[in-house]
């Protein structure tokens, strides 16, 4: 006996994302599912974003990693609430994990959610957290062919960070190369050229953050 | 394929059927799902399910697009999107990042009896 199923495999993950995604909605708070490879400035640039958005806006950040809390405890030294998840192995973040994380923090009082995704470039992008956008980081040193290798994730991405820019002439990027690889890919997607530490390039990716927050936060 | 067992699982026992005989997937290769590690997983995990010693069959969809600026629906590889009949950028993909579970195979006793 045959069953027609037509059902997507990752079906249970999904209705998870559509339950946090609602319950965010209900709260007005805006989820950013933010994705890089281990090393591209994730941190960095949440700090960054803390400290120009923290001022207008309630920020609590979400950290996954394999391990340790090393991450959460720079964010909380910001002043800004964050949760640790532990994924004990698991190379990405799935909507339940997220749905455990919201329970820790307090909705009512939040505005900006910043979810920072394990390090990695292939599996994030499979997963719907119930996020109002994905956004990935590619920094300098990995090389201007990134897009090439990695195409799913500038597919899926709202935007793309361009980290580490200060780094440019000792790494030999080529900057028109990686643009052009990812308007062939994500055309609608506006490339963000910043550096986290030295603060270049920050304010634009902020005001576009802002903006894009207009329509859940109010 | 932890959650395709447990979504197929469900639905036999929806039907009351005792064992699962195949399990059919329809992957497309832009979602960057590899066909081998689906069947490994499926050979570590099948046991003790319902699906143990079951077929697991993967029909791979190629990527396919449609250019939202003339419409014309073309086959392109991994990579490269554009359109080849105005080399318009924006098109919208219409397969290949398919992950779903098209059908299974399902026996109860009355059956295997027959």
């Amino acid at each position: 006996m045959q069953i027609e199923m037509s059902q997507p495999i990752l079906a249970h993950n999904d209705r998870q994302a559509t339950a946090n995604r609602e319950r965010l909605a209900a709260h007005h708070v805006y989820l950013l599912d933010l994705m890089a490879s281990p090393g591209a400035g994730k941190t960095s640039t949440i700090l960054a974003t803390i400290e120009r958005l923290a001022k207008r806006f309630n920020v609590a950040v979400i950290e996954g990693d394999i391990a340790s809390d090393v991450d959460a405890q720079k964010v909380k030294a910001a002043g800004v609430p964050a949760v640790q998840i532990n994924t004990g192995g698991a190379c990405h973040l799935e909507s339940a994990m997220i749905a455990r994380a919201l329970d820790a923090l307090d909705l009512q009082a939040l505005d900006l959610i910043i979810v920072e995704n394990v390090g990695n470039l292939v599996c994030p992008t499979e997963f719907d957290l119930g996020e109002n956008a994905k956004v990935m980081i590619l920094s300098v040193p990995e090389g201007d062919d990134k897009a090439l290798k990695y195409p799913a994730i500038f597919e899926i991405s709202r935007a793309v960070v361009l980290n580490k820019v200060d780094t440019m002439p000792v790494f030999n990027f080529d900057e028109q190369a990686f643009l052009s690889s990812v308007a062939a890919l994500n055309p609608q997607a506006p490339v963000f050229a910043l550096s986290a530490t030295s603060g270049q390039g920050v304010d634009a990716w902020c005001e576009w953050l802002a903006k894009q927050m207009q329509s859940v936060v109010g | 394929m932890a959650s395709v067992l447990e979504q197929a699982e469900e639905s036999a026992r929806a039907v009351e059927a005792l064992r699962i005989t195949s399990i059919r997937l329809v992957i497309g290769t832009m979602s960057d799902v590899l066909p081998e590690a689906m069947e490994f997983a499926m050979e570590a995990l099948s046991p003790g399910t319902m699906a143990e010693g079951s077929a697991l069959s993967i029909e791979l969809r190629q990527p396919r697009s449609r250019c939202l600026a003339c419409g014309m629906e073309f086959d392109h590889d991994r990579y490269h999107r554009t359109c080849p009949a105005c080399d318009a950028l924006s098109c919208e993909l219409i397969s290949g990042r398919e992950l779903y579970i098209d059908f299974i195979e399902v026996e109860n006793d009355a059956e295997s009896k027959q």
